[in-house]
């Protein structure tokens, strides 16, 4: 459920910024077009986020699922964070910088973590996205009845990059890729628990 | 590199064993060559610290053995900086001191061999210089393969420019600091070529390590960040590049904060916020990669315009709008002083002061690389050649390393590890084709393939028996492998000439030839602390110039008002007023700092051509910085312009305190002749000698090297310090003769 709602708000945050920045530009000259073209490129948008999430859910295996569970719950955690030094005030500044490094650390230690394990999936990064604009807040309707048919070349395209992807990590099997992330992740959080003091 | 003779015969034994073998003995002996090259200031003088920098760290070493970890790092120097004093632990880099320490500690309670640390800090340099050859091979050998690596590696060993910074005593930050961006830079190649989290929590390991041992680790902050970002603009993006980044950089910020000098300038300075932008940048290309092998390519570039316009502006805005506001510190005017070689010069006097920092004269890459320095574009070129992932990290890291070479001499430093590495890979290339002599028996190959670096023997033996159109090709090899030879045995040569001549002096202790050629050895400045150790009360305070503080604080144990640390410009630039400006200026300075002695470094007598009188115009500009109105530096040169001691000498010149520290009773010493001041070339008049009143001489040292002026108190009665002076003088001349008398009248112990 988050992952949809996260998504359809980039779309509609990538919408947005294309709207205005192509209108105040479109004002001037031949407008209608400007609209038709914005038009055009709104529903490719739309279209690939869509295209994107599909294929997201139909690869997802449990162990996967829970990986992205833990992401999402440390992305939910470093706003949290954010959200509150915001309000409050950064006053004790190394516990701040410590637990907000520590979900960003481990959020990226655990993306690396799916890219090495992965079997056929990809790794979803939205949540990431939405962590760097930070925007969520948003409601618009997404309108999902596009014309996104998969063509042919596309599945070959897929088909191709994982098997690319399997090459790329091929001295590291999904055991080893678990001790390097437990190793990494002790480090870490030592140096957190350190550093917080 | 003459053990490989013997192994020809013994192939009972697996080749792929005694390859091993023969590396490590290669190692070892590499090694060997290297920790000993470095020890010819030892032999010649003895087990001492060098220069200046090293004598605070050494101190510091000191305070760390005898005090626990926590003291050191919360440790107040009062001692120092008078009055201010310097909060030391937060303000130094404690990697170095903590090394010794540790080693110390192990030595002392595991191995019970109690060593005096003094020797252990001697001694730190060459041995991490050992480590620095292990891990240039394994960076090497990442760029093509084990020969190389093993080029490299002697290269490393013995290049002077290394060498320069690393022999026994110099016991400075970057004696472990080459060592650990060597080690950083071949964990984060190894961690870019496999994808691997765990090379990248390396990385970021010996990354904290580097932090916590030298400022320069800034270099790696922005060459890592760079790598990947022309890596990207390349178009030569994998997971396994967002891997080993995202992992390096997560930690490796978090790790460098714990660094008390360092604190939140990772996330604050614009130093290192490359890093963090290509962190950033990383994880919306690991994004939109991922969406691109989902989403047909028409709809995927509209994806593309649409969100890097918005990140692009997003992250401009961001980082102008953070400086503005000034939660991000603006460059540093070391970082500016990179780019505009005049701006230190107008800005920060006191960095152009300093005479690492002067741009390089381009005599100095021969004499500090020698033959490497032409090999280096043909190792770039090779690295064109192939333009792995990793030859790309060379490119970058030779360019930038060249041009900062070219302006700060201190800077040749860090040049020179990849002259050594692209040489060895360019070098490595040629004999491989040259000593190769495989593909020309083809029949017979299987005797020789055995050894490429190895078969110079075989290549004389086996080239008679052959048949003439073998035996061309033979003598083609046979030239370029001797002249090659040939060069590298040259190269050794230079190395070793330079480092006996040119780097082993611990410039406190300077060595000299007799007018009949015998050697001797200058002891001026030991001299001079030690009679300041041992006859000025413990809390004496010294002013002299910044150079000279490590060394007070170090030998001669007292406390100075500036120092090499450099913190405070204005302090310094006190200083500078009092030497530069006239002794009842200079009075008024030395009362209000408690100053009880003055100290000036003088090599008039000798030509010993590194003393104050030719810093002088550095102090004078460094306080004209502050006091433009007070001190003009104008007025110290002649009418014509010249920087002029003698009789030619502007007023302002002769009144400055400087001059007569340096000059006072100067040619007494040559009868009431004029006396040669032997640095300058110039002649100081005796029939005008200079005159002090607000100091009297204490100590000055054989060869006038260092002098020592104690500063008077107040007048007893009251009188001005000019006027007591003049009615002492006139008072001492009738008594002078009775004095005379009196002196051996000395009471005798019963």
């Amino acid at each position: 459920m988050a992952k949809k709602e996260v998504s359809a708000a980039k779309a509609s945050a990538a919408i947005k910024k294309s709207q205005s920045g192509s209108s105040t530009l479109g004002s001037s000259t031949s407008g209608v077009s400007r609209f038709q073209k914005v038009q055009k490129s709104i529903n490719e948008l739309s279209s690939a986020v869509n295209t994107t999430y599909k294929d997201y859910v139909e690869t997802l295996t449990p162990r996967l699922k829970l990986i992205d569970l833990f992401l999402v719950f440390l992305v939910l955690l470093g706003i949290l964070q954010f959200i509150y030094v915001i309000l409050v005030g950064n006053f004790p500044f190394n516990a701040f910088l410590g637990g907000f490094i520590s979900c960003v650390g481990q959020f990226v230690l655990t993306v690396s973590l799916r890219l090495q394990i992965k079997v056929g999936s990809k790794p979803i990064e939205q949540v990431e996205e939405s962590l760097k604009s930070n925007v969520e807040d948003e409601k618009v309707e997404t309108d999902d009845s596009e014309d996104n048919d998969i063509d042919e070349e596309l599945v070959i395209k897929t088909t191709n990059v994982e098997q690319e992807d399997t090459k790329i990590f091929k001295v590291i099997s999904p055991e080893r890729s678990f001790g390097d992330f437990i190793f990494a992740s002790l480090i870490l959080h030592f140096i957190v628990i350190h550093f917080i003091n | 590199m003459g053990t490989e003779k013997t192994q020809l015969k013994v192939l009972g034994v697996r080749i792929e064993t005694i390859r091993l073998l023969l590396r490590v003995i290669i190692f070892i002996s590499i090694a060997g060559a290297a920790i000993s090259s470095r020890l010819f200031s030892v032999i010649r003088f003895e087990s001492i610290i060098h220069e200046f920098d090293p004598w605070f760290n050494f101190r510091a070493t000191k305070y760390l053995v005898s005090h626990s970890y926590y003291e050191f790092l919360n440790w107040f120097d009062d001692r120092t900086w008078y009055p201010l004093g310097r909060v030391t632990g937060g303000t130094l880099y404690p990697g170095l001191m903590v090394t010794s320490g540790i080693i110390w500690h192990v030595l002392r309670e595991w191995l019970s061999l109690p060593i005096d640390i003094r020797n252990i800090c001697v001694l730190l340099a060459p041995a991490f210089s050992g480590l620095t050859v292990i891990s240039t091979y394994f960076l090497t050998k990442e760029m093509k393969d084990s020969n190389a690596g093993l080029l490299a590696a002697i290269f490393m060993g013995i290049a002077p420019g290394y060498i320069s910074r690393s022999v026994a005593g110099s016991y400075d930050n970057e004696a472990i600091a080459i060592t650990l961006l060597m080690a950083t830079f071949y964990f984060w190649i190894k961690a870019m070529k496999i994808g691997s989290v765990f090379y990248g929590t390396l990385t970021a390991l010996f990354y904290f390590y580097m932090v916590s041992a030298w400022g320069g680790y800034v270099f790696i902050t922005n060459l890592i960040p760079l790598h990947v970002f022309v890596l990207l603009l390349m178009g030569r993006y994998t997971h396994r590049l967002y891997t080993a980044y995202s992992t390096w950089y997560a930690l490796g910020t978090l790790a460098s904060m714990q660094i008390p000098f360092v604190g939140f300038n990772p996330i604050t300075s614009n130093d290192h916020m490359a890093a963090l932008g290509v962190f950033g940048l990383l994880q919306l290309v690991a994004f939109g990669d991922y969406v691109k092998s989902r989403v047909p390519s028409v709809q995927f570039k509209t994806f593309l315009a649409v969100s890097l316009t918005f990140v692009i502006l997003l992250g401009i805005a961001g980082l102008f709008g953070l400086t503005a506001l000034g939660w991000i510190a603006p460059w540093t005017g070391r970082f500016y002083s990179l780019w505009d070689t005049g701006y230190a010069k107008i800005h920060i006097p006191i960095i152009a002061s300093v005479s690492e920092h002067q741009p390089t004269a381009w005599p100095a890459f021969f004499f500090d690389t020698g033959m490497l320095i032409w090999l280096f574009p043909a190792g770039v070129y090779f690295c064109f050649q192939e333009l792995r992932d990793e030859h790309v990290f060379i490119i970058i890291y030779s360019v930038l390393c060249s041009y900062f070479a070219g302006v700060m001499v201190r800077l040749m430093l860090t040049l020179t590890p990849v002259v050594c590495v692209a040489a060895a890979m360019a070098l490595s290339n040629l004999f491989d084709v040259y000593l190769n002599i495989v593909d020309v028996f083809t029949t017979s190959s299987n005797e020789i393939q055995e050894d490429k670096s190895t078969t110079k023997k075989s290549t004389k033996k086996s080239g008679v028996l052959e048949e003439k159109n073998v035996i061309l090709p033979l003598i083609t090899k046979l030239v370029v492998t001797l002249t090659f030879a040939f060069y590298l045995f040259y190269f050794i040569l230079h190395c070793t000439w330079v480092t006996s001549n040119a780097y082993s002096s611990p410039s406190v202790v300077l060595s000299s030839r007799n007018p009949d050629g015998s050697p001797t050895i200058i002891d001026d400045y030991r001299e001079a602390y030690y009679w300041l150790r041992m006859n000025t009360p413990e809390d004496a305070k010294v002013l002299a110039w910044w150079d000279y503080g490590y060394q007070i604080g170090g030998m001669a144990d007292r406390t100075t008002l500036v120092d090499n640390n450099t913190w405070n410009n204005t302090h310094i630039a006190t200083v500078g007023k009092s030497m530069s400006s006239s002794e009842d200026v200079a009075y008024e300075i030395y009362k209000q700092h408690d100053v009880d002695y003055v100290l000036v470094i003088f090599g008039g007598l000798l030509g010993y051509s590194g003393d104050d009188i030719n810093k002088f115009l550095w102090m004078i500009r460094i306080s004209e910085g502050i006091w433009p109105d007070e001190i003009k530096e104008r007025n110290y040169f002649t009418d014509r312009g010249e920087y002029k001691v003698d009789k030619e000498a502007s007023q302002t010149m002769k009144d400055s305190v400087m001059y007569k520290l340096s000059y006072y009773r100067f040619s007494e010493l040559f009868g009431g002749r004029d006396g040669p001041d032997r640095v300058r070339n110039q002649d100081i008049p005796a029939a005008d000698p200079p005159e002090l009143h607000v100091l009297e001489e204490a100590f000055t040292s054989e060869n006038f090297i260092v002098r020592v002026y104690k500063v008077k108190d107040l007048d007893n009665v009251g009188r001005n310090l000019f006027d007591a002076t003049k009615f002492d003088n006139q008072l001492s001349k009738p008594l002078k003769r009775a004095r005379t008398i009196k002196r051996p009248v000395l009471p005798i112990r019963e």
